[in-house]
């Protein structure tokens, strides 16, 4: 088992390298130089000169390459040339905000999804089963600032029932925090549900053909203890590859639901970073999701081998 | 292929994508002979009407009719899928069957660059390379296509890994036969069954991704009629005029959902072996 950790931890070190590099040089091909951005149309190159070498811009890239990732070792991913700001204290500010929408939509998904794929399979070809195919098929191809968009119609602006955009701290208002987070997760949360859905209903599907599965039935095992015990506990094997899959996900599509509700999460400070042109907090949010990405699929596949012994290490 | 062609007529749901995907296409294709206004026009008498007899979609804060813009935001979304998915595929596939029928340390390059691209949330990456290129549809198709070479390039490496030690690929070797000419010829035909199922829902993550990046103001010009764009600037009024932004929704949601029920029935009647609902 340690072999085979430290064998997927090994994979992932050159991963994050590449992704290092691929955000460094990425922003380095925007048009412009940084400096004539910051300092307008009216500036002349001694001034110029002076910011270059301030920010380190005058030297070669590799150098600033390197630079940046020693740097990045010892926690400090710049600061932003726009507001000065430490990047790291940016990302550290947000960072709550875009994880506690990612676990609302995971507790969503884990409601709702699971139960709902587990009672499709079980009702297969039953009106529930039907309308549990049509919410998996839509939740897939509804894009999600789409939905948003319809859940702020009906929900905010015409029931008023919750609001349209905005955030408060689940410590300052709790209530207030779970009425903010309510439709984002929903919006964010609808596609992966889905797709955990789907993919509960057809693990489920394929265990209930399952010798053992006919075993316990004629032992008289309870219908309850059968699916909960035997049926349900090996279906979500899969379930759980396909969830830790989408949890990357959640990441990315986070940047567009709080663009739309909002909400100051990492995502948005992206967006902010890409619109504004701070290179250098772009290429640090940039970064940070991308390695977030990485870690959480590093994550998944050694919990997916630590429950499946059928994994070899 | 009567075989494929039978099982695919009678999957009810993906003939039902086929018929709505040739509908949009259709719709993309004739659309100046279709949309019943021009989708540039403004009428100040008109602007923000609810669905009527004059204008079956309504109109938006500008007078346009929200129907001809649909219609005509089908060429942009169909431009852009076609374009962007055909560059992922050609160069995904032509980097997956390399790196799986060199192998050594092509493969192992061609496959590090593959996991430093599927690193990145893809519409995050997306959204990051239409910044460095500026927005414009060109950009776009580029940088959608871009985000989508990994996906098949992985594809295309596992299926030429499961077939490379097959009998003809090693009858073809002995015989010198060219390696090109066995990557085309042999290998290619052989590995196009998950391909063309990955094409057909590559078009609807196009679509949505075009859609997406436009809303965000990050995609195609502002003054195309594209479904994003008309969702970004009809979210300002939705409040007092609900069909401006559920219209293009709509359609960008329907879109895609046959091109989702498209490819689910394109891979059970193409190898049931692939099906996944577990029926």
């Amino acid at each position: 088992m340690w072999r085979y950790i430290t064998k997927r931890i090994l994979i992932a070190i050159p991963v994050l390298i590449g992704i290092s590099i691929v955000a460094f040089f990425l922003i380095r091909l925007v048009p412009g130089d940084t400096v004539t951005a910051l300092l307008g149309a009216n500036y002349n190159q001694e001034q110029a000169a002076a910011l270059r070498a301030d920010y380190g811009l005058d030297k070669p890239l590799i150098t600033q390459y390197l630079i940046w990732v020693k740097n990045l070792l010892k926690g400090d991913f710049g600061h932003s040339f726009f507001t000065n700001q430490a990047v790291s204290s940016s990302i550290m500010e947000r960072l709550p905000v875009t994880f506690e929408l990612m676990i609302m939509s995971f507790i969503y998904c884990l409601l709702i999804a699971i139960p709902l794929g587990a009672v499709a399979s079980l009702k297969k070809n039953s009106l529930l089963d039907y309308l549990a195919t049509i919410f998996g098929l839509l939740g897939v191809s509804i894009p999600n600032f789409w939905l948003a968009t319809i859940l702020i119609l009906v929900f905010s602006l015409h029931m008023g029932w919750f609001p349209s955009g905005g955030f408060v701290s689940f410590f300052a208002d709790p209530i207030a925090n779970l009425r903010y987070m309510f439709l984002p997760s929903i919006a964010l949360g609808a596609s992966v549900g889905a797709v955990v859905m789907r993919m509960t209903r057809s693990s489920m599907l394929e265990i209930l053909k399952q010798d053992y599965i006919e075993m316990a039935r004629a032992k008289g095992v309870s219908q309850k203890i059968l699916i909960i015990s035997h049926a349900l506990k090996n279906a979500l094997i899969p379930v759980i590859t396909v969830l830790g899959i989408q949890m990357g996900y959640l990441l990315g599509g986070s940047v567009i639901i709080e663009q739309i509700f909002s909400l100051p999460g990492i995502g948005r400070l992206a967006l902010q970073a890409i619109t504004n042109r701070d290179y250098i907090l772009m290429q640090g949010s940039i970064l940070f999701v991308a390695a977030g990405f990485v870690i959480i699929n590093l994550l998944v596949d050694l919990i997916y081998a630590l429950i499946n012994p059928q994994i070899r290490y | 292929m009567r075989e494929f062609c039978y099982r695919f007529y009678k999957n009810k749901l993906a003939f039902l994508g086929f018929i709505i995907l040739f509908i949009f296409l259709v719709m993309a294709i004739f659309a100046p002979y279709l949309a019943p206004y021009d989708p540039f026009q403004m009428d100040p008498q008109a602007m923000l009407q609810p669905p009527g007899a004059d204008h079956l979609f309504g109109t938006d804060q500008f007078g346009r009719d929200i129907l001809s813009r649909i219609i005509f935001g089908s060429r942009i979304s169909f431009k852009v899928g076609l374009i962007s998915v055909g560059l992922s595929l050609i160069v995904g596939v032509s980097m997956g069957i390399v790196a799986g029928y060199y192998g050594g340390w092509l493969d192992n390059l061609i496959s590090r660059i593959m996991d430093v691209m599927f690193s990145f949330p893809q519409i995050f990456l997306a959204l990051v390379i239409m910044a460095v290129l500026g927005t414009s549809s060109t950009n776009l198709m580029l940088a959608i296509g871009l985000v989508y070479i990994p996906i098949f390039g992985r594809i295309a490496r596992a299926s030429v890994l499961s077939i490379k030690d097959s009998l003809y690929i090693e009858a073809a070797n002995s015989i010198g036969v060219s390696n090109l000419i066995i990557m085309l010829r042999h290998i290619l035909p052989n590995i196009m069954a998950p391909i063309i199922v990955q094409t057909t829902l590559s078009f609807g993550f196009a679509i949505r991704a075009e859609a997406a990046l436009s809303f965000l103001g990050l995609g195609v010009e502002a003054d195309i009629p594209s479904w994003g764009i008309m969702l970004n600037q009809g979210k300002d009024w939705m409040e007092m005029a609900w069909w401006n932004a559920v219209f293009p929704g709509l359609s960008a949601t329907l879109a895609i959902l046959s091109f989702n029920i498209l490819g689910d029935g394109l891979r059970d009647a193409l190898d049931p072996r692939l099906r996944n609902e577990g029926e």
